[in-house]
């Protein structure tokens, strides 16, 4: 396989040809923050978190392959300025309440927060009126918490072979539509990859609550990105 | 602040200070000087009974804990037992009861320390040290928890770390200090481990030497101003609490209801918690935020009762923890067995259960079910169920409805401060007759007897509402025709 050589802040980094700079920056031990990529799924390109600049522009390193010496710049005050905004906006456009949401401590959202040291919203809160779904007998879907990511949809198209989730409507209307009238409509089941995708606290399976006792979660005492950094320490 | 209309008065306190929540107080005095009317107000809206609804669950005792920033545990814990009842999960294993008695008595013995030593000790301490021209009228620059450390810093310190160790047991247990996710439907999602019960067991016997010492400044405080506090915003009432069920021994997580009017004969007993609505029932009145609970025999006007430490002393046959027992039957004496009736005795009987609580925390401390491994238990679901316990600061009711989709449909919470709404409006009016009659003017440090006496029953009024905000409160004083003659307003500290 060919390989491509290029530079992230200065550090030399080798990709397979083809491979998104995101992916390579992950095998080198570079941690590029991020919300709609996921393992196993098609890059999305949809969240901006991982917004670095390439040859001066700024691309998705999702969805942005590695060119042999291009030149990226990712840990730069301006690209982190970018990011926080990002997920400051994520934050006010939706209703966010870590302090009872059963997935603090493991929530992508709520820890990228506090990697970047948001401890309060900086825009204004939409306070938007969204709904609750509860109908389904294993899983929920809160729409309250939903940050259009889009990974229940390519996690359930993809992975589950299953088409349960869609976006409907588009700019500031659009959201997830379940292909029925409800959840309890569709062919979802606890166990399937779309669940388990999420990154916030929208889709969840039913009655696990708080049963991880705070101090004991995933992002309770490491930083999210903590393990991709960790083996470029090694 | 004064208003004054044609001939009558009306006094207005606020905010109220040293005590949790907004209010305000209303003194209403006619032509003659003398006090017509008082009234506490509540004057902050939570509706916590309202936003939880549609919400799964299991969110619930994690959401609605967080009334309260100083008893959120005693919320958490009473939606936690309706949840289990929920979940089919009543009968919690060994460990998962005691792990969330331990969480309890640590939430009683800090809430209860930080209402003895930050919010009233300097009522005792500086209104009767002589500094003062009588009980509760010391300048109002020293009636706080600072002069209290400048003036007596070991028992500041020993308020401080009293609290601190209450919030240490809940950290242990719950995950957290405050608003923590320990207690979960059917069970706990921890156990204590052996480490953390040894940094526990390492400070238990020194807690309980100052809850001791603690018990013993009320009681001398209370003995030795007798005459003075036997009036003090007192009357008789009805008492309510929950007891064990086997024997009517004092319970903070559990028990039947029981009630005794104010010469002791039982009203209530042993009434199961999932039939508090066959005895008791509440009344809304135009003025207030808050409701007016009454025992249902007796209606509103003869049924309102009084519920925390004085009336858990009046309604427990006795205590499971020799200490704390022998305090009781002390406290009991002052009036030859018959309920006490005194309000001011409300700090003597936190004492005892400051006492009480520091006693349970040292043998379950000891119990190896503490480190077991089975936290959760469940059966057959149920639609509807009610959770009850005593908090810090009296009998709280949760009540649910829970559809098939796992949805809250329906809430109702009595907390304490509500039960006691009747009490303290009767407690203020009492003082308000007893010394601002026939006077033209209302100096500060009166106004603070107002706040003395509300204070006895440590009322949580942001939790009472369901409330947004802080906690200032303040006093207005009318004439007839409802003009403002004065006002008094504090801002929150």
């Amino acid at each position: 396989m060919k390989t491509v050589t290029f530079t992230i802040d200065g550090k030399i980094v080798r990709a397979d040809k083809g491979q998104t700079i995101l992916k390579a920056a992950e095998a080198a031990g570079i941690y590029i923050p991020r919300l709609c990529a996921c393992k196993d799924l098609v890059p999305h390109g949809s969240c901006r978190v991982c917004s670095v600049r390439v040859n001066g522009r700024i691309q998705a390193s999702c969805v942005q392959t590695a060119a042999e010496g291009a030149i990226v710049e990712s840990e730069t005050d301006e690209l982190r300025e970018y990011r926080r905004n990002i997920i400051d906006m994520l934050f006010v456009e939706g209703n966010h309440f870590c302090m009872f949401c059963e997935k603090s401590g493991f929530c992508e959202l709520q820890a990228l927060a506090y990697r970047f040291g948001i401890t309060a919203p900086k825009y204004r809160l939409l306070y938007p009126k969204r709904d609750i779904d509860l109908s389904h007998p294993e899983v929920y879907l809160d729409h309250n918490r939903c940050i259009l990511c889009g990974r229940c949809v390519r996690a359930s198209q993809d992975l589950d072979r299953k088409n349960v989730f869609q976006f409907v409507e588009r700019g500031c209307r659009k959201r997830l539509q379940v292909n029925g009238e409800a959840l309890s409509d569709t062919d979802l089941r606890a166990a399937d990859q779309a669940v388990s995708a999420c990154p916030v606290g929208a889709l969840m399976r039913k009655r696990v609550g708080y049963a991880v006792p705070v101090g004991r979660r995933p992002y309770d005492e490491v930083p999210i990105g903590r393990d991709i950094e960790k083996k470029g320490e090694e | 602040m004064i208003s004054t209309g044609s001939r009558h008065r009306k006094y207005t306190i606020l905010p109220l200070t040293r005590v949790e929540g907004h209010g305000k107080v209303t003194i209403h005095m006619n032509g003659e000087g003398e006090v017509e009317q008082a009234r506490l107000h509540i004057v902050e809206f939570r509706g916590f009974e309202r936003f939880i609804l549609g919400r799964p669950y299991w969110e619930i005792p994690v959401i609605v804990q967080r009334l309260c920033g100083i008893c959120p545990v005693s919320h958490h814990l009473a939606a936690a037992k309706a949840m289990d009842r929920i979940v089919g999960g009543e009968h919690l294993t060994p460990t998962a009861e005691k792990i969330r008695r331990l969480m309890h008595y640590g939430q009683i013995f800090q809430s209860h320390a930080l209402h003895f030593f930050h919010l009233s000790s300097p009522d005792f301490l500086f209104g009767t040290d002589g500094t003062a021209a009588s009980a509760f009228e010391a300048p109002a620059e020293q009636r706080n928890i600072l002069a209290v450390a400048a003036r007596y810093p070991q028992l500041a310190v020993q308020g401080v770390m009293m609290r601190r160790y209450g919030q240490e047991i809940i950290r242990a247990t719950a995950g957290k200090k405050i608003h923590g996710t320990g207690a979960v439907p059917g069970g706990v999602n921890k156990n204590l481990s052996l480490s953390e019960r040894d940094v526990l067991l390492k400070e238990a016997e020194r807690m309980l030497e100052w809850a001791r010492g603690a018990l013993r400044l009320a009681r001398d405080f209370t003995m030795d101003h007798l005459a003075e506090l036997i009036p003090f915003g007192s009357f008789d009432s009805n008492h309510l609490s929950l007891v064990r069920e086997s024997d009517g021994a004092l319970d903070l997580y559990d028990g039947v209801l029981r009630a005794v009017d104010k010469d002791g004969r039982k009203l209530v007993d042993d009434v199961n918690c999932q039939r508090y609505l066959e005895v008791v029932r509440e009344e809304v009145r135009p003025w207030s935020y808050m409701k007016f609970p009454f025992l249902r025999e007796l209606g509103p006007e003869q049924g309102w009762y009084r519920v925390g430490p004085l009336a858990r002393m009046n309604t427990c046959s006795f205590i499971g923890t020799p200490e704390a027992d022998a305090a009781h039957r002390e406290f009991m004496e002052l009036n030859q067995g018959r309920p006490n009736n005194v309000t001011m005795c409300y700090h003597w009987a936190r004492m005892i259960e400051l006492l009480h609580s520091i006693e349970a925390i040292r043998d379950l401390l000891d119990d190896p079910d503490l480190q077991g491994d089975d936290l959760v238990v469940s059966g057959p679901r149920r639609e509807e169920a009610v959770g009850l316990l005593e908090a810090p600061r009296g009998t709280l009711f949760h009540h649910y409805r829970v559809n098939r989709n796992d949805e809250v449909t329906m809430c109702n919470l009595i907390v304490s401060t509500t039960s006691n709404n009747e009490p303290m409006n009767r407690a203020v009016t009492k003082v308000a007759k007893d010394h601002f009659t026939g006077r033209k003017e209302i100096p500060e440090g009166l106004l603070n007897h107002i706040e003395v006496a509300i204070r006895a029953y440590d009322p949580c009024l942001s939790c009472a509402t369901h409330a947004v905000g802080g906690m200032p409160l303040a006093v207005e004083l009318r004439d007839a025709s409802g003009a403002l003659v004065d006002r008094r307003v504090r801002d929150a500290v």
